[in-house]
């Protein structure tokens, strides 16, 4: 059966407290999940106090000012601190999204930071993703054609294709929608979920792609597709406000018009 | 110790290329039982304050007997198809799993089977 609570050695503690600097007048609490896989105990949630007056106005200025001044052990991804790298997905106040284009302003009272949901965590706020990336890799994410490119030029794509792409190629496979999507928590070992399948329909309505059937084929089965039941928390998500559960949905309908001629 | 690559792992036995039959079935039966389900309401409304004799003879005419056939078709067709899936999400072990479906499936069967026998006894016999 589907495990709907948390074995033993994952449920919470509490964790140690920060308090802010003293003189400080403008602070907010930041409570952030720790779990240290050599330590041997149970993840704890760490709260600290930071003084905002002092902060950079981003999540990600937040969780940085706290390894730099606080607690230099805390683990997180990050790059390039602008939504466009991918790496700093996690989860905040109950909802995944990217720690640097998420405003602390944006939300109120007290800022809770846990790790990518249904993901076995490597290290805090660190999710392992090599699952993730392999089912990326298994679709066969690469143009695929059996004629050889023009001598002279590129392959040409008319500006109608190539917008069909727009919404598409944006995806940063940040993660976010697959592990905010309750199919992908309960089969993500066969189902692909809404960024890999988003992925997936950007190389099916390529025009310039010459696989398109045998994409499809790949994809028809009723756990790597047909697990996706319209739940619709990958679009709501989507820190780049794609529309993954769009994309799926078209998917079908190519299956569909396939058959139905 | 599991040396299979990630890759490996994640195409795993490949594409059973099959599944849309299932979701399309579903859909169309989902749609069809709409106006049935309307039908079905209205005339188990009238059915309820009128005489037996009454309910058998509305039931015998040709629309009203196609209809009631097709909404019993429909909606065990519909349950089964849908509790496969709600089995398939859930069941992760592949013996309860497929004992399951199984299960659900011939429940279905017969309950739709018995459904039909019941209307023709009626619409024949009266």
């Amino acid at each position: 059966m589907a495990e709907f609570t948390l074995p033993k050695n994952s449920v919470l503690i509490e964790g140690k407290t920060f308090k802010a600097p003293a003189g400080a007048i403008n602070i907010r609490r930041f409570e952030v999940y720790r779990w240290d896989p050599e330590s041997g105990e149970n993840p704890r949630i760490d709260a600290f106090e930071l003084d905002m007056d002092n902060c950079g106005p981003m999540v990600l200025d937040a969780i940085l000012k706290i390894k730099n001044e606080i607690d230099s052990t805390l683990t997180f991804r990050r790059s390039c601190r602008e939504g466009v790298c991918g790496s700093c997905a996690m989860n905040i106040n109950g909802r995944n999204s990217l720690a640097c284009t998420k405003a602390i302003d944006s939300y109120s009272g007290t800022i809770k930071i846990y790790p990518l949901p249904h993901m076995d965590v490597v290290k805090d706020l660190v999710p392992d993703t090599t699952h993730f990336f392999a089912q990326y890799a298994s679709i066969k994410p690469w143009i695929e054609t059996q004629t050889p490119p023009p001598a002279d030029s590129e392959r040409l794509q008319s500006k109608e294709d190539r917008e069909k792409l727009d919404g598409l190629y944006d995806c940063i496979l940040c993660a976010c929608c697959s592990t905010s999507c309750p199919s992908y928590w309960w089969n993500s070992e066969r189902y692909l979920g809404p960024a890999v399948l988003l992925q997936a329909y950007r190389w099916l309505v390529d025009s310039r792609d010459e696989n398109t059937g045998e994409r499809l084929d790949e994809l028809e089965d009723p756990f790597k597709l047909y697990r996706c039941h319209t739940i619709m928390n990958c679009t709501d998500t989507c820190p780049k406000n794609l529309n993954p559960a769009k994309a799926i949905a078209e998917t079908k309908k190519l299956l569909v018009q396939r058959k139905l001629g | 110790m599991d040396y299979r690559t990630p890759l490996s792992r994640a195409k795993g036995l490949g594409s059973a290329k099959n599944g849309t039959d299932h979701w399309w079935m579903q859909r169309i039966t989902a749609v069809t039982l709409i106006p049935l389900s309307f039908w079905l309401i209205k005339f188990l409304g009238l059915s309820l304050t009128a005489p037996y004799q009454q309910t058998v003879d509305w039931l015998v005419s040709p629309v009203n007997s196609i209809c009631i056939v097709a909404w019993i078709i429909a909606a065990f067709y519909h349950a089964a198809l849908g509790l496969q899936v709600v089995i398939e999400d859930y069941i992760a072990a592949e013996g309860p799993k497929i004992i399951s479906i199984w299960a659900v499936n011939l429940a279905f069967l017969f309950l739709a089977i018995a459904a039909l026998l019941a209307v023709f006894r009626i619409v024949s016999i009266g």
